[in-house]
């Protein structure tokens, strides 16, 4: 008796409990990950600023070698273990974004260069670009209108 | 400067932080957290609050992608200011241009040379 009860409310117990301990794990693991990829952004956007570019430039500079490497990553199978890791702290910086391109774009190659690589590189930086690039349209109009 | 480096671990881990909670609490698709932070640094962007964010974090705020929804309605706006309502269609890609061509052009030469090993 006192067996049966303790098994069942063990896993009550297990049930309970998993999700919150491993929520708490992974937003450290998330927030390691990504601390640490936007830590190496910083390096290099340091880097950019001491050569004395404007603000945007810089930027865009430290975006464009973050997604190299994420690319090279991707293609050396090797962001998908940083993503294991990660989670969102591996798909939330913009080196998840060009995993999300690379990663379909080498998976669908089976399927041809235009309907497989070609089409299935915007699975998810499509939907990131219909949202973003409209929702900064609309920001326009309005700001257009009120300014 | 090594304060710019640790207010950039901080200011990313916590955007990415959030969004793992969010992932976990609310079963959404990494790919919808992702369209919800590009649209939200949009919208945070225009509002002129994530400036504030970017000033404190650097690339920490700027490198996740609500950073990129930052950069969309920051070129907006600079080219409403510019060219008037044409702006509002162009002044977003413009401003990211750089890194979309990037993510397209080396994704796609990856494609080329890489074999997907592990994925069969």
């Amino acid at each position: 008796m006192q067996k049966l009860y303790s098994a069942k409310d063990y896993q009550k117990y297990v049930d309970k409990k998993s999700p919150n301990s491993k929520l708490g794990l992974n937003m450290l693991k998330a927030f390691l990950t990504g601390g640490l990829i936007c830590m190496l952004g910083q390096l290099l956007m340091n880097y950019f600023q001491s050569r004395n570019l404007d603000q945007m430039d810089y930027a865009t500079l430290t975006a464009m070698c973050l997604i190299l490497l994420s690319v090279i990553l991707t293609a050396l199978d090797i962001y998908i273990y940083i993503g294991k890791f990660g989670g969102a702290g591996a798909s939330i910086p913009i080196t998840g974004f060009a995993n999300a391109i690379v990663s379909p774009a080498m998976e669908f190659k089976t399927e041809g260069y235009v309907l497989g690589v070609g089409a299935k590189m915007f699975l998810i930086a499509g939907p990131v670009l219909v949202y973003g690039i409209s929702s900064s349209v609309i920001l326009g109009i309005l700001y257009y209108i009120l300014k | 400067m090594g304060d710019k480096l640790l207010n950039a671990f901080l200011v990313g881990g916590a955007l990415c932080a959030i969004g793992q909670l969010l992932i976990d609490k609310t079963k959404l698709t990494s790919a919808r957290i992702m369209v919800m932070y590009v649209t939200l640094g949009v919208f945070l962007g225009g509002l002129g609050i994530y400036q504030k964010l970017v000033d404190i974090g650097g690339a920490g705020a700027t490198v996740p992608l609500m950073g990129f929804g930052y950069s969309l309605a920051k070129g907006v706006m600079k080219e409403v200011d510019q060219n008037g309502l044409l702006g509002a269609f162009t002044g977003g890609i413009k401003a990211t241009a750089g890194g979309i061509t990037a993510a397209i052009i080396f994704g796609y030469i990856a494609s080329l040379i890489a074999k997907p090993q592990g994925r069969r």
